[in-house]
């Protein structure tokens, strides 16, 4: 399986990156990625720190995950780090399969887990010049927990690659 | 000598994101290590409070409180991680 996992301070292109997910045999190609939100009208930016070497092999271990999860030809985390402000890109999760519904799967898999299982932490930064650590939410391990019943959508049958 | 380090409002609160400690021979979990750095002052002692739910891994893998540190050369503490 192609894997790709980067972490940068740089922003990403992503039609660039869905294009080295379309692979021989792909039929399907799914992606999220997320953005910095301003819930408050009061954000000025955000802070990403991360932990060197320990990201990089808690992000490798997910991608192992997934591959023992779904038939995947592809899997790609992006995450950026460094000071990003409100509509900027900070992470990009992306998978190849031969059929759509393991590329689905395997795409919200592995941003679930990356919040909960990879070493990466917030910090806001105001327009007022106050700043605050973002906490770690609860619904986040729940969404996490919900894997690790193998739990999968309804409508994906197919046994998973072992 | 094992090598601690600290992220986020750790590193912050504590003033430091690195250093090299001679560990105490007795300490064997990572249980035992929050509970030695509790008594490294009032700093610590806040920053390592039950109330913060401080993680750690060891060698760059995520630990519990049982999680030996015997022969440990890397350690380390944040809070629980909100990337994404």
């Amino acid at each position: 399986m192609q894997k790709k996992i980067l972490i940068t301070q740089a922003d990403f292109d992503p039609g660039a990156e869905l294009e080295t997910l379309n692979l021989p045999g792909a039929g399907g190609i799914a992606s999220f990625i997320g953005t910095v939100r301003d819930d408050t009208g009061r954000l000025a930016a955000l802070h990403l720190e991360h932990y060197p070497g320990m990201t990089e092999r808690a992000l490798a271990k997910i991608v192992d995950e997934a591959e023992a999860r779904w038939p995947l030809l592809g899997c790609t985390i992006i995450h950026r780090v460094g000071r990003l402000t409100p509509g900027q890109r900070i992470v990009l999760t992306a998978a190849a399969s031969p059929h759509r519904q393991a590329a689905l799967a395997a795409t919200n898999f592995l941003i679930d887990w990356l919040k909960t299982s990879a070493p990466f932490w917030k910090r806001e930064e105001f327009s007022d010049g106050a700043s605050r650590w973002v906490e770690a939410r609860e619904s986040d391990e729940a969404e996490k927990a919900k894997w690790k019943k193998a739990w999968r959508p309804q409508s994906y049958t197919s046994p998973p690659k072992s | 000598m094992t090598k601690i380090l600290y992220f986020a409002w750790l590193r912050e609160k504590l003033g430091t994101a690195a250093e090299d400690v001679n560990l105490p021979e007795n300490l064997a979990t990572v249980a035992d290590l929050i509970a030695w750095q509790q008594t490294r002052g009032e700093n610590f002692a806040s920053a390592f409070g039950a109330k913060n739910q401080v993680r750690c891994a060891v060698d760059q893998e995520f630990a519990t409180p049982a999680t030996p540190i015997t022969g440990a050369s890397e350690i380390a503490f944040f809070p629980p991680v909100t990337g994404g």
